[in-house]
């Protein structure tokens, strides 16, 4: 990695300061993504801003709310009881992200605000209709991711928290990993809560996590496997690699959200 | 202590300090005053250099030197060294062009290296090379054998025509041809095997040092550290074997890939001698993926003669092989003297004719990855048997059965060469067979289907060729070196062992296999021995460990080694105990005049040996020391059947292994439980090839698969729990009857992977799936299926 700053601020506040005062600053939260891409030289940061002094780790459910602040580990949401017992599974997808190294350090915060195309949570989150809260507003899931690695937040602004509105009647995740990285190659989170009922697609898509309206719509009349038999996903604007074709890749989006629906219950 | 002799699974005596992280590797090792070395690689697979501009890194802080292959060149620096050299079929000698060990005039891989940069640091030096200006006028690329082999390709050398390394073959074609034009039945099948990246987990590394006399000291991530001395000293740097001392301390991992000579380990022993400081290197991961040399990438067209029966008459084989930019160290002998003299394989095949081009592309050297030559030929023979099961309707079984060699056919010839010594195919067919369950499939295949899930199963019956190798025959079959083994074995005064190796040990478990074969022949505890190996000042003129030499080769010679020390005890004991050496007997650590209870323990003897009061001195030097050189009369000839069952999701094409057994002949077992471990490492390569490993290049030349993320190794949930059995019979012209188990694993195991993974698909009318056998390509084949099983 090339040299940088390193500052470790103890609140919220003094993060957005450094991160204001410096556009080639970046902030780390677990560094899953970040770090690697440091020792690979592919990235020149003046400054690295550790989160890690902020606390912002913890998970709460109260009323028609589970809140899960931005820098709770991978492994924290995936062995939470709140969160098990609240939507079980996003402790599912938790419990699945990376390996367990990556799970004691990855944060939800950090994987949110990178929106790697491959990621997990931002299914979960968007399926979910959640809210990202930042140190400045609120941001509704849906208006929150923006494409591949590309999110609302503006430079400065820092993700504190989730917000997954409850009761969440049904939910499941499955993924199909890639063979070799193991990251989702398609991830589909499916939901019936506050938000409605929300197909969300992770991994296949070019521009990132999207929601699948057709399934959606046919879910809504009919929550059953059978009601998104035979729907077809264009295979357009998905991902093609060597691992998986676009249209590998829109047959799977099928296959994995009839497991999901299966699974949901 | 339990039993710690020949047949005992003893725990490995090296795995305490690897457990508890206190292993010494090169990376490990600090050095006084050390330097830093970073490579600037090539980022193009082909270019001219039109001028590298050095300036800026020279001047950046912390820079010591900055060097290119013009520095070295002006030295009169030699090209790496090719070990092996093949003739064409007109006589002429292979096309070897020279390989610079930084660039000259062109690149022609990515990873090629263009230039160093010393400093004191890593990050110094790092950040010194990204300053390096080079100016390259890119060429077009050639990017795979096809693209080597096209009418009116790029040349990869100026000097070189048509790409072509050698044009090789072997066998009677004249009697194949006419085998073929009587034949009642003959299957064709077109074949690819697939390129590999090895991965050892521990990166290459190497440190130079030279002290004020100009004695240099290599130490380095080698699996033969007296034939980097040799490469490196005579070939390329010209230093006299007396000041060069190579060290090859733990090593994690090779397979084949920490055999060769590499560029990194005369650029550092150079820069040291010039800079007189030590200078290391320590490979990135990103760097291990374009320069350690890659393994297999054969294209190849199979046909066997059959006759109404179902007897093998002829085979007749082309395969068209990548040598990559480069000829690496042993490149050359891999798809020759390694792959077509297998072609027999088990069968007793009267006729084979194999014709085998290889040819130069924009990519990283090719050369011997675990197995080497010896896969290929098997993954081709037993796809093809296979296939012409499914094109004849014969068992598969039956097949194999019907045209085996017989157990009492040994010594066999075949028509490729080789003469199998020892083997017994029926036997570890019937073994496999039964801890399959073969005959139980069928009802294991419909409970699947109820599942929705296809199952197949497949075998493969193999032989292979190790324990490398005869001198005579390798020389005469071009190798530039001899390949016996030396062990010298060193009785202490209080009758403990040091044993002195030439192969080394990088993962094997050497120190308790050697160790275990001493106190079986000595009497002397495990506890008592010491093994010693990977050191040029320590231990003799040995060639290393690959191509599953150890034991048999190396193991043969610390077997001679031993009865010399025996000999020598003999005349010592006769002395003490008065009696004439004839009456002495040597059992169990004891010398004992027969037939009396008058003994002398290895201790006492040794004693007097090297405190020779009471001594022999006239006729006996003092000392139990006693050095072996071994080199065998042939190969050895492991074999075995491997049988894979596989399910398969219909609905994703992810193929899951859910059973393996491998039953292997590797002549007498030393320890069972290493030799499961080797078995079991090799069947998980051997899974990985076959399902999931592929080394892919873009038609620009561009290495796709140049991480983890894109190259995919097997992982614990790719390889099921293995069966691991072995059926025995001896090798006939080594000392223990030991034939080698390093490879078998990974030479047996793919063609039963991807037999299973046809039989699984077969009705959805495959007939053949190239490796890798991954989810996306089984599902197309039963996406294109479907429609064709939907008619039926």
């Amino acid at each position: 990695m090339y040299d940088f700053a390193y500052h470790k601020p103890a609140n919220v506040a003094d993060a957005a300061k450094l991160l204001a005062a410096d556009g080639e600053a970046k902030a780390l939260a677990g560094g899953q993504t970040f770090i690697p891409v440091l020792k690979q030289r592919l990235n020149k940061p003046s400054a690295v801003i550790d989160l890690g002094g902020l606390g912002l780790s913890g998970i709460t459910l109260a009323g028609n709310t589970l809140t899960i602040q931005a820098m709770a580990k991978h492994g924290a949401v995936a062995a939470s009881a709140e969160v098990k017992k609240a939507i079980s599974a996003l402790a599912t997808l938790a419990g699945w992200i990376g390996d367990t190294q990556v799970r004691h350090r990855g944060t939800i915060g950090g994987s949110l605000a990178n929106n790697d195309p491959s990621a997990c949570y931002p299914a979960a989150v968007l399926a979910l209709g959640a809210t990202i809260k930042t140190n400045t507003r609120s941001i509704k899931a849906d208006d929150f991711f923006q494409g591949m690695f590309t999110t609302a937040l503006e430079p400065g602004e820092l993700i504190t928290a989730v917000e997954f509105p409850l009761p969440v009647e049904k939910s499941a995740y499955e993924k199909f990993r890639n063979p070799a990285s193991r990251y989702a190659m398609v991830g589909v989170f499916v939901a019936k809560g506050p938000a409605g009922v929300r197909v969300a697609i992770t991994g296949a898509g070019q521009n990132g996590v999207f929601r699948h309206a057709e399934m959606e719509a046919a879910l809504a009349k009919n929550w059953s496997p059978e009601a998104i038999v035979g729907i077809k996903t264009p295979a357009d604007d998905l991902n093609s690699d060597i691992h998986g074709s676009a249209a590998y890749r829109a047959h799977l989006i099928g296959v994995m959200a009839k497991r999901a629906v299966v699974a949901a219950g | 202590m339990g039993f710690e002799g020949i047949g005992a699974s003893v725990k490995r005596k090296e795995d305490g300090r690897f457990l508890a992280g206190r292993g010494n590797y090169v990376d490990d090792m600090r050095q006084t005053g050390q330097l830093h070395a970073v490579i600037k690689r090539s980022d193009r697979p082909h270019a001219k250099i039109l001028s590298i501009d050095t300036a800026a890194a020279a001047a950046a802080p912390g820079v010591v030197a900055v060097y290119t292959g013009a520095d070295m060149a002006a030295e009169g620096i030699g090209g790496l060294p090719c070990g092996w050299q093949i003739h064409n079929k007109d006589g002429s000698p292979m096309a070897e062009p020279p390989h610079p060990v930084l660039a000259v005039g062109k690149v022609r891989h990515v990873g090629d290296s263009v230039a160093v940069v010393i400093a004191e640091t890593r990050q110094q030096a790092k950040d010194a090379a990204e300053l390096l200006v080079i100016d390259y006028e890119d060429l077009p690329a050639i990017a795979s054998v096809r693209d080597a082999v096209a009418p009116g390709a790029a040349r990869v050398h100026d000097e070189v025509a048509d790409n072509q390394c050698y044009d090789w073959h072997i066998g009677d074609k004249a009697i194949v041809d006419a085998a073929f034009a009587r034949a009642k039945h003959v299957v064709k099948l077109d074949l690819l095997n697939n390129r590999l990246i090895p991965n050892a987990m521990e990166p290459r590394a190497a440190i130079g040092d030279c002290d004020v006399a100009g004695n240099y000291t290599l130490y380095t991530t080698s699996q033969n550290p007296h034939v980097i001395r040799l490469l490196m000293g005579a070939f390329v740097l010209h230093i006299p074997e007396h000041q060069l001392r190579v060290v090859a301390p733990d090593v994690g991992g090779g397979f084949g890939s920490k055999i060769y000579h590499y560029a990194e380990e005369a650029i550092v022993t150079w820069a040291a001698g010039k800079l007189r400081r030590p200078v290391r290197w320590t490979a990135e991961r990103s760097e291990s993926f374009i320069t350690d040399a890659h393994g297999r990438d054969h294209d190849s067209t199979a046909e066997m003669a059959l006759d109404e029966a179902g007897n093998f008459l002829a085979l007749r084989v082309r395969s068209l092989c990548n040598m990559g930019a480069y000829l690496s160290t042993f490149g050359p002998a891999v798809p020759t003297y390694l792959y077509a003299t297998l072609l027999a394989g088990v069968y007793k095949t009267p006729a084979i004719y194999a014709e085998v081009r290889a040819v130069f592309t924009n990519t990283v050297p090719v050369d011997a990855y675990r197995g080497a030559g010896r896969p290929e030929a098997t993954y081709l023979l037993e796809r093809l048997v296979d296939t012409i099961a499914h094109d004849t309707g014969l068992d598969r079984v039956e097949l194999r059965r019907r045209n085996f060699i017989p157990a009492d056919a040994f010594p066999y010839q075949t028509p490729v060469a080789l003469q199998y010594d020892s083997g017994d195919y029926v036997a570890t067919l019937e073994s496999a067979l039964k801890a399959a369950d073969w005959a139980g499939f069928p009802a294991r295949r419909r409970a699947a289907a109820a599942r929705g899930k296809l199952r197949g199963i497949g075998m493969s019956t193999y032989v292979e060729a190790c324990g490398i190798a005869p001198s005579h025959v390798v020389g005469s079959l071009g190798a530039r070196a001899g390949l016996y083994e030396v062990a010298e074995i060193r009785v202490h005064p209080t009758g403990s062992v040091s044993v002195f190796t030439g192969t080394h040990s990088h993962g094997q478990g050497h120190e308790t296999t050697f160790a275990q074969l001493i106190a079986a022949q000595l009497g002397v505890p495990m506890s008592q021995v010491d093994v010693v190996h990977g050191d040029t000042a320590k231990i003799p003129f040995g060639m290393g460990t690959y191509g599953s030499r150890s034991l048999p080769v190396g193991g043969s010679a610390i077997v001679k080694a031993v009865d010399k020390i025996i000999a020598k005890g003999k005349k010592i004991a006769a002395h003490l105990m008065e009696a004439s050496v004839d009456d002495i007997e040597f059992k169990d650590g004891k010398f004992t005049v027969i037939g009396t209870d008058r003994s002398k323990a290895l201790a006492e003897i040794s004693l007097a040996a090297y405190v020779p009061h009471n001594y022999p001195i006239d006729e006996l030097e003092p000392g139990l020391d006693e050095t072996a050189f071994y080199d065998p009369k042939n190969f050895t000839f492991p074999g075995g059947c491997h049988i894979c069952e596989i399910e398969i999701d219909a609905d994703t094409g992810v193929p899951h292994v859910v059973n393996f057994v491998a039953v292997d002949d590797v002549g007498r077992v030393i320890n069972p439980m290493i030799v499961e471990g080797q078995v079991q490492g090799g069947v998980a390569q051997g899974i990985g090839q076959a399902l999931i490993e592929n080394a892919v290049y873009d038609s620009a030349g561009q290495l796709v698969t140049g991480s983890f993320m894109d190259y995919n190794m097997p992982r614990a949930d790719n390889v099921p729990n293995i069966h691991v059995g072995t059926e025995t019979t001896l090798c006939t012209h080594n000392p223990l009857g030991v034939k080698g188990c390093g490879e078998v694993g990974a030479i047996g195991s793919p063609p039963a992977v991807i037999n299973a993974v046809v039989d699984a698909l077969s009705d959805y009318g495959v007939r053949h799936i190239d490796m890798p056998a991954s989810p996306q390509k089984i599902w197309s084949i039963i996406q294109a299926g479907r429609p064709a099983l939907a008619a039926e």
